[in-house]
């Protein structure tokens, strides 16, 4: 088990997503994940046993490899993408939530579910609105905020985005300024500007279907508003939604009368 | 190695509640995640790197040795093992049930909602089971450790070293920054036991009251 699950797991979102979410999506892991199992783990495999320090001090090179890798440019990224997938659950569980009020409703036998049977619900795509649609909202708000921190992160603890050929190093043990050598910096520079590259693509998606979702939700609200007659929809929700009370309301009455079977 | 029997472990199970799939989604993304993608590596070479400053032979493995009787990936992938495994007793039980009930001709109970006694002790003894092994093995990484800090040198005199000698952990502040992590996620998942379990506890304690209650009133 490895990435293998997280497509899984993001592949069963992918059916409910925008088509930019989709576009995010493929970007993800393809660009990405593809990218970071396949090739950069390659370049950073012997990243500590190729760093090399011009002193035989022993302790010296691996107090300059900490102090200048606090967090190796690997581990970062896969939590980076680790972090940027997980909101893409939220979405999954609210899908998995309504699927399941789905199906009580129509083993209920309610005459307002429209379904045949219960595999039509199963792979039934549900549209962006209502509570799902503040759910999506908020997962790709939060998707934002991931890869942006993590950027800035990035940025922070290697001063830019460029490796280095010589770094020099006066922590102790080390008798004095001592020369470090990186080992692959230039091809490490190419995978960072490709990484940061991709990262600032998917923001830009990212920007795009909020920016999307939003329009829609103005577009939809303001054609409400204009026209009156589309209000038995809007009656046809709250009666729905009422009636989903009242079934809440005695269901929890008949179990709390029944009790322990 | 192959971690895909874990999630078949983690108890995804029709039983189990909102917070359950939370916590199950919490350990497979967050944890097992974490560790396969990024602590494998982190700690793979942690002893070729271990580097004393001295050159008598032997020196370097005792010290290594002494410092880290229980390597932390191998504690982490153990706590995880252990904190799936509680998760079992639920799959048992229903497996049990269900054998019994197609001699009967009957069908377990549909969800969470109608569970009965059996299989709701099932469940909340595995939850304390679970919550006891994390808070277990955070005491056990605290008391072998000296708290969840990896110094970026240790000074060693075990015998053969001749006298007290420096050692260098190699990448401490990655191996830090990961620990960390793990610790938040360990507490996170208590939180999520404990909250699941007060919240079952209350529902049924509620539903008991008023069994009693309607029963008087008649």
């Amino acid at each position: 088990m490895d990435w293998g699950s997280l497509h899984t797991i993001l592949g069963g979102v992918n059916k409910h997503s925008t088509s930019i979410g989709k576009i995010w999506l493929t970007v993800l892991f393809i660009f990405r994940i593809m990218i970071l199992v396949v090739a950069a783990e390659r370049v950073w495999g012997d990243e500590q046993d190729d760093f090399v320090c011009n002193t035989l001090q022993p302790g010296c090179k691996n107090v300059c490899y900490d102090h200048f890798f606090p967090i190796s440019h690997i581990r970062l990224w896969a939590l980076q993408l680790i972090f940027v997938s997980t909101p893409a659950l939220l979405v999954a569980m609210h899908v998995a939530y309504r699927r399941h009020e789905k199906k009580r409703q129509f083993r209920k036998g309610d005459r307002k579910c429209e379904y045949k049977d219960i595999e039509e619900i199963r792979k039934q795509r549900f549209h962006i609105e209502g509570s799902l649609w503040w759910t999506y909202t908020s997962s790709i708000f939060f998707r934002l905020i991931f890869e942006a921190v993590f950027m800035y992160a990035f940025y922070f603890m290697y001063d830019g985005f460029q490796m280095p050929r010589l770094m020099k190093c006066n922590a102790w043990p080390c008798p004095n300024t001592v020369d470090c050598f990186v080992s692959r910096p230039t091809e490490k520079t190419v995978f960072t500007i490709f990484m940061i590259a991709v990262s600032s693509i998917c923001i830009l998606l990212n920007v795009a279907e909020l920016c999307y979702l939003l329009a829609k939700f103005f577009l939809r609200r303001s054609k409400r508003a204009g026209n009156p007659k589309h209000h038995p929809n809007h009656e046809n929700k709250e009666e729905t939604k009422q009636n989903e009370m009242n079934e809440l309301i005695s269901d929890t009455c008949q179990n709390t009368v029944t009790g322990f079977s | 190695m192959s971690w895909g029997f874990l999630s078949d472990l983690s108890g995804v199970n029709k039983y189990s509640t909102g917070i359950g799939r939370i916590w199950v989604a919490v350990v497979v993304m967050f944890r097992l995640l974490v560790y396969i993608v990024a602590a494998e590596s982190i700690w793979k070479y942690e002893h070729d790197e271990f580097e004393c400053n001295i050159k008598q032979p032997g020196c370097e493995n005792v010290c290594f040795d002494h410092f880290f009787p229980v390597s932390h990936t191998r504690l982490w992938a153990l706590q995880l093992i252990m904190v799936s495994t509680p998760s079992l007793l639920v799959v048992f039980h229903v497996a049990y049930r269900e054998n019994r009930e197609k001699h009967r001709n009957q069908k377990l109970c549909k969800s969470l909602g109608e569970i009965d006694g059996g299989l709701l002790y099932a469940y909340l003894t595995s939850l304390i089971l679970k919550t006891g092994l994390e808070i277990v093995f955070l005491v056990l990484f605290y008391k072998l450790y000296n708290g969840f800090k990896v110094p970026r040198i240790v000074k060693c005199d075990m015998r053969p070293c001749p006298n007290t000698v420096d050692c260098y952990i190699s990448k401490p502040t990655e191996k830090m920054i990961f620990l960390y992590f793990l610790v938040a996620t360990s507490c996170l998942c208590i939180v999520l036991n404990l909250s699941e379990l007060s919240y079952l506890i209350f529902k049924y304690s509620m539903k008991c009251y008023l069994k009693r209650y309607i029963k008087k009133r008649q």
